[in-house]
């Protein structure tokens, strides 16, 4: 029992940064229809640029945060007036190699600037925990649940009530009425591109925290939000916090239990599990638990 | 119609000054080696009602596209009071004082009718994002006024109670009507109506010819429609543009166009032919 609390707690903490991670692609998706490959090397630029002001520069870890949230936002508003826009218009596919493009760019100006070695995220607790009985909740995994909670509850507002939230909503449902209704498709996109950086931005720092290091391959765990993202349906919201939850919770359990019950799967078992998930999901429902339309082809 | 006046007075510029709402001069459209429109001229004064119609491919969409800037024309000029028509993007449009309606309902159907409408309100509000997200007391004043204005254009076309509701679980007939709020709100100088009465039972489409009319009348707005509907054009219009394969065959008042010898060629003989359903 203790065990499995245990393993929950952490399941839940990592799925609240995939939540944030399948986000960043969901809002890119829904308002203007490209998956973004460059997500993960976004989040490992907010990631790293954090680390670097609270332990290069000294700055307090919340004054950090904020700055690296702002830095990966104009990372991807930079890419979306700078290159994506003059791609509107042409085919996904061209926008999809862009976005690699910029996952390249990304991946070799990290160790470029910031060194290839592991490094510290610059979060102020460590491996501290606080405890109760016999389960240790680590505090950066309580403080990635909280964060995490409070970005996906201000981003559901944002979309919900603010006017441009719902301007995202009608861009993403029926894109020449909204032209039509005055609304520029130019800013609703680069909003989308802003969000996507914030949520990249929190999900790197978190996960970057104890047990994990900060190294140039966190962006490659971005991948793991497309079975979170393919779990929910790619054009909902909602069924990316459902899906990152629940990869989270999936790959906590698998690699706390599999190793000792089901020892003849190998070792990191736990890194496919997610995956063999996916795959069972399409199988069973092709858009996702939540998702309305056919997913993009690519 | 005081359309001769209107033509003197294209001097451009002033606006109340200048009563021509849309100059149309030689409007061709190719797409390859199909010639959907050739040469196509007409004005529409600023309070008039002005329908274009003709047969099946006549080219009566492609012109709608060209003036809602969903298309370019191959050549030719179109000036919306003195403006150059054609300078302006498809979303500029809405910030000039052109409204747009869609042959299938322009809705966004996931979201509430309220917020359908408030959409509208998005050229004339100026809080940007940070203002509106935090929402400071500037930006929440505004969101009032807009979200009484939009109650207020639902009240007009009949379908305050709806509110609530998503748009796209509404009948048809509402959903047009939510549709011509949102445009009410948008304050046009303007409207072009693709098709309303499209897809109707009788009993809608005479209760929208009822709407456009007192739109226009009532409230002196400068209407262009494209529509399939004879019978309705016919008593709505006060003139009519002819399109037969992309040119223009005549243009006049309802009842001078329906014995026009190029128009009943065009019609082969049956002028109610386009009557569906």
């Amino acid at each position: 029992m203790t065990t499995f609390v245990q393993l929950l707690f952490a399941g839940v903490a990592l799925g609240a940064v995939y939540a944030l991670v399948a986000i960043g692609f969901t809002v890119i998706f829904k308002a203007s229809r490209v998956i973004n490959f460059a997500q993960g090397q976004m989040l490992a630029a907010g990631a790293f640029f954090t680390s670097w002001l609270a332990l290069g520069a000294n700055l307090p870890f919340w004054v950090a945060l904020p700055l690296g949230l702002l830095f990966t936002a104009s990372i991807g508003l930079a890419f979306q007036l700078g290159v994506i826009r003059f791609a509107i218009g042409r085919p996904d596919f061209t926008v999809v190699m862009l976005t690699l493009g910029l996952a390249a760019v990304l991946e070799a100006a990290i160790p470029t600037v910031w060194g290839s070695y592991p490094r510290s995220n610059g979060d102020p607790w460590g491996s501290s925990a606080v405890h109760a009985g016999q389960i240790a909740f680590p505090w950066v995994q309580v403080w990635a649940i909280v964060t995490a909670i409070l970005a996906l509850v201000a981003f559901f507002a944002f979309n919900r009530y603010s006017r441009w939230g719902v301007a995202m909503r009608a861009a993403a449902s029926d894109q020449e009425a909204a032209v039509a209704a005055g609304i520029p498709l130019t800013r609703v996109y680069a909003l989308a591109w802003v969000l996507a950086g914030v949520v990249a931005c929190v999900a790197g720092v978190f996960l970057a925290g104890y047990p994990n290091q900060l190294d140039p391959t966190i962006g490659d765990s971005a991948l793991l939000a497309f079975p979170a993202i393919i779990l929910g349906g790619i054009d909902s919201t909602s069924g990316a916090v459902v899906g990152g939850f629940a990869i989270g919770i999936i790959q906590e359990l698998v690699a706390g239990y599999q190793p000792q019950d089901a020892a003849w799967l190998g070792h990191d078992f736990y890194i496919a599990a997610p995956y063999i998930v996916m795959i069972a999901v399409l199988l069973v429902r092709p858009y996702g638990l939540f998702g309305s339309r056919p997913a993009e082809r690519l | 119609m005081t359309l001769g006046a209107a033509v003197t007075a294209g001097v451009a510029g002033a606006p109340g000054v200048c009563a021509t709402a849309l100059e149309a001069s030689g409007l061709t459209l190719r797409f390859g080696a199909v010639q959907a429109l050739d040469g196509v001229s007409f004005e529409v004064a600023e309070g008039e009602l002005f329908a274009i119609i003709g047969p099946n491919g006549a080219g009566k969409s492609s012109l709608f596209n060209l003036l809602s800037r969903t298309y370019r024309p191959s050549s030719g000029r179109i000036s919306y009071f003195g403006r150059d028509l054609l300078a302006l993007r498809a979303h500029q449009l809405a910030g000039a004082g052109i409204v747009r309606t869609f042959q299938n309902v322009g809705l966004f159907k996931p979201l509430t009718v309220l917020d359908n409408v408030m959409i509208g309100r998005t050229t004339h509000t100026r809080r940007g994002v940070l203002s509106s997200g935090l929402r400071l007391p500037v930006s929440r004043r505004e969101e009032s006024d807009t979200r009484e204005r939009a109650m207020g254009a639902l009240r007009a076309v009949g379908a305050a109670e709806l509110a609530g509701r998503p748009a796209g679980l509404l009948p048809y007939g509402l959903q047009k009507r939510v549709e011509i709020a949102r445009a009410l709100v948008m304050e046009p100088r303007m409207l072009l109506l693709d098709e309303p009465v499209a897809g109707m039972s009788q009993a809608e489409r005479n209760d929208l010819a009822d709407l456009v009319r007192s739109l226009n009348a009532g409230m002196g707005l400068t209407v262009v429609l494209v529509e399939h509907d004879m019978g309705v054009v016919m008593r709505l219009a006060q003139r009519v543009l002819v399109l037969d394969f992309g040119r223009v065959v005549a243009v006049g008042a309802p009842q001078d166009v329906q014995h026009d010898e190029g128009v009943i060629r065009a019609y082969l003989g049956e002028p109610m032919r386009e009557e569906r359903r």
